[in-house]
């Protein structure tokens, strides 16, 4: 089997066709930052444990930094920069719902899949959703509101 | 005219929208093609000679252009004292400190090439406790006498022990104090280092442009500080170091001394300037870059019969790990405040900063006052039960008020320090206090509550300054620039706040420079010590004067009358007893131009400056002397609910009173509270970094040093009273890091009650609290 050092990927990030130079080890995380130049996805832990890298894939909450590029290949990307005045985008503005900002678009992004594939999630389910990821600066609070807010008006 | 008003007001930050949709930019967002990468080769060691570095295998690897050492930068560095080398020079004295640097032209190779670089080590006992340390089971720096002593009337450290200051306050008669106490209680304490945590993990970029120009992109509390330290460290001028800081992700203190600039500078330099990246991983970030101070605290507490505190003794040690940086002015603003915010007059306090081989510690969130005020408000509560007198009066009792003085003989008056009875009074109601702070429910679960005063002021140096600069566009919208650095709560938006205000315009019409730049921004001291919006805050006002002066001016002309009788408001220049007489502010901002097409006027270009005044270094026999121009008073509790079987507890409700002076922006204030709450509560119930014997740290993950995650806060409770400070604007008071403060030692006395035991530490785990029940040592 040939070992390949590098080569040529093609992915689909925020609906437009893009291609990348990636060795077979690197994180999907690096390659949306370094080489697509789609740094709303943070690096903050590079371990799963923080959510600041979350993106969509297929529609689901991954934590990019958990993924490999290659294992992107044939899916569907969205970034927080494919998220235009999405709801919970104007809720966590309106709810004040961060302050250093590091962390807010990984949230947004889980919020967001979250309200799509939970419209009436409840407390219990928002909270395991929520809990993948970290925030320094708030007390989550005002996250929450955001949260809510978007998920009420599923609702009604 | 209608006046307008931006103070006061729930105003989003400034940079909302691009942060929420990923277009704000922090420091390791800018890509640049042919940027080289670094990275860290750090000890696995706590404490250790090396005997030797292998760079050979390093050096061999493709990629890599160079290996830094500590011989290329063969001396010792530090803001109070200089005790620490950049990069380890034949010994390390904690877990993961830098070794060595690896430049390559990406990071995969820059990282697998540092994995082989190889470091021999000769093991050395390791101080692993502050004990360790007053036993000197090791001399961890047996130069200190040579140490040079940058601030010579802060520092006094002890040769041949590990002690690396001692501030002594001696306020009183102690004698007395004693004689006039019915009951004395002791009380220890002892608290583990911590994280900072930000999400952003510390990073810098350095490069050398071929005219000797040195290049500073960072992440970064206090942008003039790293320009300041450079040009000392590598004895450049000023002029040849510019320092770039977009928005920062986090900061808490951990943003504050220079060191990742330092090192990439290094590494620059090794490569002919060539531009490079250094990026800690999470791992570094926790084990690398510095930490949050230990503390023990040793207190004796008298009162009389009524309750009155008449004396009082302290003993607090620090944890400053393998080095001081901040850890010996964290000492002293300790014992600058070291009575909690009662008034006591007879004090005796040492505070020493002790050597260990733990992290080196930094400024963190209230500058030592967290951890202070653990041991205080301890003692309060047994002093209550002693006296059998409700806390929370006891509290209300003894509370600093106007016509006190400080622990270092500062006069007290309702300008300078608030109203700290008003807080625990509304404190009192928020929290339903008279239900009793101790109620048992069904299942051998008990509910119960617990409080904590506050109190703060800043410790800047005496000359500190705050600057700003206002520009206008030609459409008369205007420009802020200042030095002050976002890191998060906000400032850019408050100052923008307060120059609306002053100047009677619309806030989205007040553009501000959101990046800081120390060649094109005015010089603030540091974004730190919740002190911006008093400091900058300042010089904005002072600057939007100078722009009204300059408008008015060049109004007088146009309108034919004396400057005088003009105002400034609703982007006019108009007449004060006629309105209906006026000039656009657009008009005239970038200079008048007449109908037949001569001008006058030119450019308003506002300056504005602020400099800390009347404040005086602490006397090193009794302390005697004043390091901040006001305090910010407040009081917190916290409501648990414990499970009396398992000791599993829930944070039920934390609640906080601060008097703010002025509330600029309420939700965002009520935010930043919110979440020092959290931080405190997590540092209250479960973070420390955790050492093993020999000093190697056995938490610096996330996965393992557990943050407060989403639906484990509590339901905040969250107000503010106003007693201004006069000479800050609008009487607003900096608060930013308050909310931490008292919430680990209100959550110790809620437990504490809880489960009927003196629980006078953190982390309060379950087990530790079991421990403490059946009288296991910790
Ligand atoms: S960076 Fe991916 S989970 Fe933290
Ligand atoms: S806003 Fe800073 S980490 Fe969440």
């Amino acid at each position: 089997m040939k070992f390949l050092d590098t080569g040529t990927i093609e992915l689909l990030v925020n609906g437009e066709k893009r291609s990348a130079l990636v060795r077979p080890s690197d994180l999907l995380l690096d390659v949306l930052r370094d080489q697509l130049g789609l740094t709303g996805a943070k690096p903050s832990c590079k371990n799963g444990d923080c959510g600041a890298c979350t993106v969509l894939v297929d529609g689901w909450p991954v934590k990019s930094c958990l993924m490999l590029a290659v294992e992107a290949i044939g899916h569907e990307i969205i970034t927080i920069e494919g998220l235009q005045n999405a709801p919970l985008q104007q809720a966590f503005v309106d709810e004040f719902a961060f302050q250093c900002g590091y962390c807010t678009s990984g949230f947004i992004i889980n919020c967001h899949a979250l309200a799509r594939i939970h419209p009436k999630a409840d407390e219990a389910v928002i909270r395991e959703w929520l809990q993948s990821n970290l925030c320094r600066c708030t007390g989550y609070e005002e996250i929450s509101k955001a949260i809510h807010s978007v998920l009420s008006t599923h609702k009604s | 005219m209608e006046t307008l008003h931006a103070i006061g007001k729930d105003i989003p930050k400034k940079e909302s929208w691009n942060k929420v949709t990923g277009a704000a930019r922090y420091n390791t967002d800018f890509n640049e093609p042919g940027v080289l990468h670094a990275w860290l080769v750090t000890s696995l060691y706590g404490h250790a000679l090396i005997k030797s570095i292998d760079k050979t295998l390093t050096l061999k690897f493709p990629g890599v252009l160079a290996v830094v050492t500590g011989d290329s930068m063969p001396r010792l560095i530090g803001p109070i004292l200089e005790d620490r080398p950049p990069l380890a020079i034949d010994r390390v004295r904690y877990f993961g400190e830098p070794i060595a640097i690896v430049v390559a032209d990406s990071l995969s190779k820059a990282k697998e090439a540092a994995g082989k670089v190889y470091v021999e080590y000769e093991p050395l006992p390791v101080v692993d406790s502050l004990k360790d340390a007053l036993e000197k089971k090791y001399i961890l720096h047996e130069d200190l006498p040579l140490y040079r002593r940058i601030k010579p009337d802060e520092i006094f450290p002890q040769p041949g022990t590990n002690i690396a200051n001692q501030i002594k306050i001696r306020k009183g008669d102690m004698d007395r104090g004693w004689a006039e106490s019915d009951v004395i209680i002791e009380s220890t304490i002892t608290l583990p280092q911590s994280l900072h945590a930000a999400m952003e993990p510390r990073n810098a970029r350095a490069e050398i442009k071929p005219d000797g120009k040195v290049i500073i992109n960072t992440s970064s509390q206090g942008p003039f500080d790293v320009k300041k330290e450079l040009s000392y460290y590598f004895n450049l001028e000023e002029s040849k170091i510019t320092v770039n800081v977009p928005l920062v992700g986090g900061g808490f203190g951990g943003k504050t001394t220079p060191q990742l600039e330092i090192l990439a500078l290094l590494a620059s330099q090794s490569v002919n300037g060539r531009p490079v990246k250094l990026i800690e991983s999470r791992e570094q970030d926790f084990t690398t870059s510095p930490g949050h101070l230990g503390l023990e605290a040793y207190i004796k507490l008298g009162a009389n019969r009524d309750g009155m505190l008449k004396a009082i003794e302290i003993t607090c040690q620090v944890d400053t790990g393998a080095y001081t940086d901040s850890g010996t002015k964290m000492t002293r603003a300790m014992a600058a405040d070291c009575t909690g915010p009662y008034n006591i007059e007879n004090v005796h306090c040492d505070a020493f900063c002790i050597y260990t081989n733990h992290t080196y510690v930094t400024a963190f969130r209230s500058f030592g006052r967290l951890s202070h005020t653990f041991a205080i408000e301890r003692a309060m509560d047994k002093l209550a039960f002693s006296l059998g007198i409700d806390s929370l009066e006891l509290r209300i009792k003894n509370a600093v008020n106007p016509g006190h003085f400080t622990p270092t003989n500062v006069k007290l008056n309702s300008s300078n320090l608030g109203n700290l009875p008003e807080c625990l009074k509304r404190l009192k109601q928020m929290i339903n206090w008279d239900e009793g702070i101790r109620i048992e429910l069904a299942n051998g679960k008990v509910r119960a509550k617990g409080l904590s005063g506050l109190w703060k002021t800043s410790s800047s140096p005496p000359n500190a300054t705050g600057a700003a600069i206002i520009t206008f566009n030609r459409d008369g919208t205007v420009n802020l620039n200042v030095g002050a650095v976002e890191i998060g709560m906000g400032i850019k938006t408050a100052l923008a706040q307060i120059l609306a205000e002053k100047l009677q315009m619309d806030i989205n019409k007040i553009n501000v420079v959101m990046e800081v730049n120390t060649e094109t921004s005015p010089r603030h001291w540091k974004t730190v010590a919740s002190m911006t919006g008093y400091m900058v805050g300042n010089a904005v006002l002072d600057a939007a004067e100078d722009v009204i002066k300059q408008l008015c001016k060049t109004a007088s002309v146009v309108l034919r009358c004396p400057p005088e009788v003009l105002q400034v408001g609703g982007e006019k220049v108009f007449l004060k007893a006629d309105p209906t007489i006026f000039v656009e502010q657009r008009a005239i901002a970038c200079g008048y131009k007449y109908p037949d097409g001569s001008s006058t006027g030119g450019e308003v270009i506002g300056r504005g400056n602020f400099i800390m005044h009347h404040l005086l270094p602490m006397d090193p026999d009794t302390g005697r002397g004043k390091l901040g121009p006001a305090w910010a008073v407040g009081a917190q509790a916290v409501e648990v609910e414990l499970d009396t079987k398992d000791y599993t507890y829930k944070i039920l409700k934390a609640a906080t009173v601060l008097d703010a002076g002025k509330v600029l922006n309420p939700k965002n204030a009520k935010g930043v509270t919110m979440g020092g709450m959290c931080m405190g509560l997590g540092y209250g119930c479960r973070e420390a970094s955790l050492f093993d014997s020999g000093g190697v740290r056995m938490n610096p993950q996330f996965r393992t040093y557990h943050l407060m995650r989403y639906g484990e806060n509590p339901e905040y409770l969250v107000d503010f009273i106003e007693t201004p400070q006069l000479d800050s604007p609008y009487g607003m008071r900096g608060i930013g890091e308050h909310g931490i403060i008292g919430m680990p030692a209100a959550l110790a006395n809620a437990l504490s009650a809880a489960a009927q035991v003196n629980l006078d530490f953190t982390p309060l785990t379950p087990e530790a609290i079991w421990k403490a029940k059946r009288g296991v040592s910790l």
